[in-house]
């Protein structure tokens, strides 16, 4: 059954396409809607209710769609909740119906329906609180899964989402007769417009006029001369769902929403980003309906909705019209489909005949006023109505009913002007009691206001308004041109919409009180309101929370103003009393993909690699995130054949696999032929300490410090002292918050009499250099001091290991490595063949080392050099993994334990701090709480179990427990040391030193682990420092 | 919402953070009182209306500002450099100079 018409509407007939739904194959044409298509097709019922499953329909042509909801496409391009009036077709587009199964038309879990005393609202709140609370338990997943929308793709989307910013000295929103006038006056201004509308065509009511009529000889004179101002630009399938502050405003552009896929480089959707002097919001209005019993019935639609898909569309969406109106915008409609050749009565509710009912009559409508359609009947689809003798006073039916057989019913109940938009940044709507809808509030600094969404409901008086609009936002905006006159045909649509308000429609004796619905989408119906208003939930906010009106997609686009004149009139109040809803963006659903755009994966975090990245790959290094880094892990060795570990599946060939030199290796191809990170730190940490290795350290945050006044600066900076600091030794610090809490710690270099070299912890370099910043900025202006971060323009490689030394005398001939001429902690110049180094002796890994640092685009040459000079004294690389054990093994602490919550005494580096100055942190440091006992303090545990693991994040309890709360601390590093033949760890005990020698327990709940611990010192191995000397 | 940078005009607020309360008083490091670090620290007024602040141009010039912001409505009073209105400040309190 075809509901399409030869002839008419603005779809393209040469152009037809195929479609399905929930399976099925359809036909339509270009420029079809899914709704239109549908209806077109015969297909009424598109899904079931969110709560009692329901039959529902369409009942609109646009955004404020509450149950024609439908989830389009499959695999990672599912979009779920689309409103099938915004989904435009394509050919072989893929739509499904949602919360039915096995299908609309036969859903199982209608029984639902059955339940609804119990559905009603509080109900969540009332069942599974209190003593009830168990059982939620057991409901909550059977719940779930019957009510609610779509479901959300869960394979990844595999198309591109952008975002850009735009400027604009005039924003105009909405490309209806107000819109369009208000660009073509800014644009004729001289301003610089644009002009978003977010259906794919430009005309907002006047697309539901007749085609080729009156209106759309006016609108496409205008679109053709913006099209042709070059300062204009015009975006379709556009919507500017959110206001901002500075006249900032999103939108969202759907480029590709209409096509199978997007075209090659195109993204799907756009998030635009726009800066605009001014605005005008010309966002329109929305017709209301009337709630009446059963108004949720597939074949119950909004008047203006029949006529959008009769006239864009040539679809007649029924045969035997009924039209319930309380105003006149409705007889426009009526005629429409009676010259589309359908039987039409329209029930007036107003008991008395204007001019344009009295003219409906003379072209053959039937019209009967004073009545009210009391429900509607058919199962599932409309089959008739039963209409009343209504009271426009009371909203009550007389007594009595007769019924009339209709396929289709056309409500108007007025117009909403859309003040969504308007509302977000500024005052609340005012009700305006003479035409019976929220306004927009006064304009805040840079909005204008203009067309329906002002209460002006006659095209004639939009354009006008919208004209003077436009022109005064670009002259604010600064444009200086004249935009002259516009003529305003008067044959245009429309006129004052007077309405006699129906809120509600109680029925007659005789008929049932059936559901007459307010939101349909959530299924919250007048009953549902009188049992808000019964238990006391009265003012707006806590009506829509406690009977979900207006949640969702809904956002109370035909909802939020009848449930409020209903609780009004319950309360006995005006309806500006029950309160105003505030809105906030978004206006429609805006896709998460739209507003991550292209930072997602690497981009919305950046990856960061060191200077010898490259080399290092070329390595077969292994890296590892650290924050935005990416740092060697470990280096994996071959294993050798012979000695092999690892048995190698025979159905893998492997022996023959070149291995990328641009990313990472395989993990499965490292433990088939390579060492695993656990041989590979093991093997690297003793040769650390047998010979000689090298890692990158140029992730250490770098700030070069400069000025007379450097010294006394870090002097304020640092816990200890830096005034006795000589040019060419470096000196280990820690620095504290204002709080007193330890924020960093790292060694820092004079290089020359005015001249430091701050280096941080790889973790806290960003916020040490903000910190530095804001200490000169605010505090100490007068310090003749600048600081620059230069972490990414040095290089950095630590060599450590007895062999340091020789290796680095070899290469770098310049500089005499001597104990006696180059110390612990002294810092040289010099030079690797003509590469210019800096060396300084500092040692994180308790051996003789040296940190040697270079520019960075010099540091491949570096790494060939120290490998060339290396081959003699056995040099291995080593990654963080290593690097950690060696660390932990001394009991030096690192990011595990400079976690911003630990104090000097809690790190056991009190005596480090000066007695002689003040410097940052100093007071609070000293409060009791700070340096209390009761405090977890720094220790190193071990593993009684030489075969056990600590894990870290291990919470530390008392040996055989009681395990209570937070216990005694907590584990904060962790490593296997091969120099100790056990696991070792770095953590936080109460008691501290004190607990040497104590057996405790380390534990980790999530997975059952239990490991007896001895508490030691942290200082593992080579507790008196000897090694480092050399 | 935008801030204008002294040094880099107007410019989105992402290229900030945001570090509080400018109206504080930071004490001079010689300032031994518990109580006056106590209340720079942790004591802050939650002011509805015109409010001076501390934001950070992170990702342009690197400057601290003083903003005032009207927090009930984000309209932007004026920004000055951190750096001018301390030295303003130990103008006319010559103790903050020094330690």
């Amino acid at each position: 059954m075809t509901s399409r018409l030869s002839s008419g509407g603005r779809i393209d007939r040469s152009q037809p396409l195929t479609f399905t739904f929930d399976g099925r194959g359809y036909a339509g044409f270009a420029g079809d809607t899914l709704a239109s298509a549908l209806l077109a097709n015969g297909v009424k019922l598109v899904g079931r209710s969110f709560k009692y499953h329901r039959p529902r329909g369409i009942v609109t042509a646009g955004v404020e769609e509450p149950t024609g909801l439908v989830t389009l496409r499959s695999g990672g391009r599912r979009e779920p909740n689309v409103p099938a009036p915004m989904a435009e077709l394509y050919d072989g587009l893929d739509a499904r119906s949602q919360n039915a199964w096995p299908s609309p038309a036969f859903d199982l879990l209608a029984l639902n329906g059955l339940f609804k005393p119990f559905l009603a609202a509080g109900f969540y709140y009332k069942t599974f609180m209190g003593p009830f609370q168990k059982s939620w338990m057991w409901y909550e997943p059977i719940i779930r899964r019957a009510a609610g929308l779509g479901v959300a793709a869960s394979e990844r989307d595999p198309d591109r989402y952008e975002k850009v910013n735009l400027f604009a000295d005039v924003l105009v929103v909405g490309g209806g007769p107000a819109g369009l006038a208000a660009a073509l006056a800014a644009g004729r201004a001289g301003a610089r417009v644009l002009l978003a509308e977010q259906m794919p065509a430009l005309g907002g009511a006047l697309l539901n006029e007749p085609a080729n009529g009156a209106a759309d000889g006016w609108s496409k004179g205008i679109v053709s001369e913006l099209r042709s101002l070059p300062n204009v630009t015009i975006l379709t399938r556009t919507t500017v769902f959110g206001a901002y502050d500075g006249g900032t405003f999103g939108l969202v552009e759907r480029v590709a929403d209409h096509k199978a896929e997007p075209d090659p480089g195109e993204p799907r959707q756009r998030y635009i980003v726009l800066r605009a002097r001014q605005a005008v919001i010309a966002a329109g209005a929305i017709e209301r309906p009337i709630p009446f019993g059963n108004n949720d019935r597939p074949g119950v639609m909004l008047a203006s909705a029949a006529r959008a898909y009769l006239n864009r569309f040539a679809v007649l969406a029924g045969r035997n019209i009924v039209v319930f109106t309380n105003n006149d915008s409705a007889y426009a409609a009526a005629a429409d489909f009676k010259a589309a050749g359908a039987a039409v009565t329209v029930i007036d509710a107003r008991p008395a005949l204007g001019s344009v009912g009295a003219q409906a009559l003379n072209s053959d409508i039937k019209v009967i006023p004073g009545h009210a359609i009391a429900e509607t009947y058919g199962s599932p689809l409309l089959q008739g109505v039963a209409i009343s003798p209504f009271d426009l006073a009371t909203g009550q039916c007389d007594n009595g009913f007769r019924r009339l057989a209709a396929d289709l019913v056309c409500v108007s109940g007025g117009y909403d002007p859309q003040v969504h938009l308007s509302t977000q940044r500024g005052p609340k709507a005012i009700w305006d009691a003479a035409r019976a809808c929220f306004l927009p509030g006064p304009a805040p600094d840079i909005q204008l206001h203009a067309g329906a969404m002002t209460g002006r409901f006659a095209t004639a008086d939009c354009i006008r308004d919208g004209y003077a609009a436009g022109a005064a936002a670009a002259h604010k905006a600064g444009a200086t041109g004249k935009p002259g006159d516009l003529r305003v045909p008067e044959t245009l649509p429309g006129g004052d919409a007077v309405v006699a308000v129906v809120w509600d429609v109680i029925p007659p004796k005789g008929l049932r009180d059936q559901k007459r619905f307010i939101d349909l989408q959530n299924d919250v119906s007048a009953s549902d309101i009188k049992l808000a208003h019964l238990e006391g939930y009265v003012s707006v906010e806590h009506l829509k929370r406690y009977t979900t009106l207006g949640m969702a997609t809904e956002q109370g686009k035909l909802s939020n103003v009848i449930a409020l004149a209903q609780m009004a009139k319950l309360r006995g109040i005006e309806i500006p009393q029950v309160g105003t809803t505030g809105f906030r963006a978004p206006y429609t659903s805006v896709s998460l993909g739209a507003l991550a755009g292209h930072e997602t994966d690497e981009h919305l975090r950046p990856v960061r690699r060191t200077p010898f990245h490259r080399w290092n790959e070329r390595q077969d290094c292994v890296f590892i995130d650290a924050g935005l880094w990416k740092r060697p892990w470990y280096y994996p060795r071959a294993v050798d054949e012979k000695k092999r570990e690892i048995v190698t599946s025979p159905n893998r060939q492997i022996g023959n696999e070149t291995v990328s030199s641009t990313t990472s290796r395989p993990h499965d191809l490292t433990t088939a032929r390579f060492e695993d990170v656990n041989a590979a730190y093991r093997r690297e940490t003793r040769q650390v300490r047998e010979t000689v290795g090298m890692v990158d350290v140029s992730t250490l945050g770098k700030i070069d410090v400069q000025g007379p006044d450097a010294a006394e600066f870090l002097n304020r900076v640092y816990v200890n002292g830096w005034k006795s600091l000589e040019v060419g030794k470096a000196r280990y610090g820690l620095m504290l918050r204002d709080d007193g809490f330890v924020l960093d710690d790292g060694t820092t270099s004079r290089l020359a009499e005015h001249h430091y070299f701050l280096t941080t912890t790889t973790a806290e370099a960003a916020k040490v250099m903000a910190h530095l910043e804001w200490l000169l900025q605010t505090a100490w202006p007068d310090l003749r001091v600048h600081v620059t971060s230069v972490t990414d323009q040095w290089a950095g490689m630590a060599v450590a290991g007895p062999n340091a030394k020789k290796l680095l005398a070899d290469a770098v001939k310049d500089v005499d490595f001597s104990n006696q001429a180059f110390p612990y902690m002294g810092v040289r110049q010099g030079h690797m063949g003509d590469l210019a180094v800096r060396v300084h002796r500092v040692s994180f890994s308790g051996e003789l080392a040296y940190e040697v640092f270079c520019p960075s685009g010099y540091g491949e040459a570096l790494c060939d050099f120290l490998m060339e000079f290396g081959k003699r004294h056995a040099l291995i690389l080593y990654g963080v993994e290593a690097l950690g054990a060696l660390r932990i093994e001394k009991g030096h602490i690192a990011g595990g334990e400079i976690d911003g919550r630990h104090s000097l005494e809690d790190l056991r580096m009190e005596q480090m701090a000066s007695k002689l100055k003040p410097y940052v942190g100093s007071v609070l440091r000293n409060r009791p709480e700070m340096q209390g006992n009761d405090r977890p303090r720094l220790v190193g545990l071990k593993a009684k179990d030489a075969s056990q693991r600590i894990r870290p994040g291990m919470i530390l309890q008392p040996h055989n427990g009681p395990y209570k709360g937070h216990g005694l601390g907590h584990v904060s590093s962790t490593t296997y040391s091969p120099a100790l033949g056990h696991s070792i760890a770095l953590g936080f005990v109460i008691g501290g030193a004190t607990m040497e020698g104590r057996v405790i327990d380390a534990v980790y709940p999530l997975k059952g682990d239990i490991v007896v611990v001895e508490v030691v010192s942290p200082h593992m191995f080579d507790a008196k420092g000897e090694r480092l000397h050399g | 919402m935008q801030l204008n940078c002294p040094h880099c005009g107007p410019r989105d607020s992402a290229e900030f953070s945001y570090y509080g309360d400018a109206a504080r008083q930071r004490p001079p490091l010689s300032d031994t009182d518990v109580e006056h670090w106590h209340a720079y620290v942790h004591e802050r007024d939650n002011r509805k209306g015109p409010h001076k602040e501390f934001w950070h141009h992170i990702h342009g010039c690197r400057q601290w500002l003083v903003v005032e912001r009207n927090t009930a409505t984000h309209e932007m009073l004026g920004v000055d450099m951190a750096r001018d209105v301390a030295m303003a400040r130990m103008g006319s309190d010559p103790t903050l100079k020094g330690v």
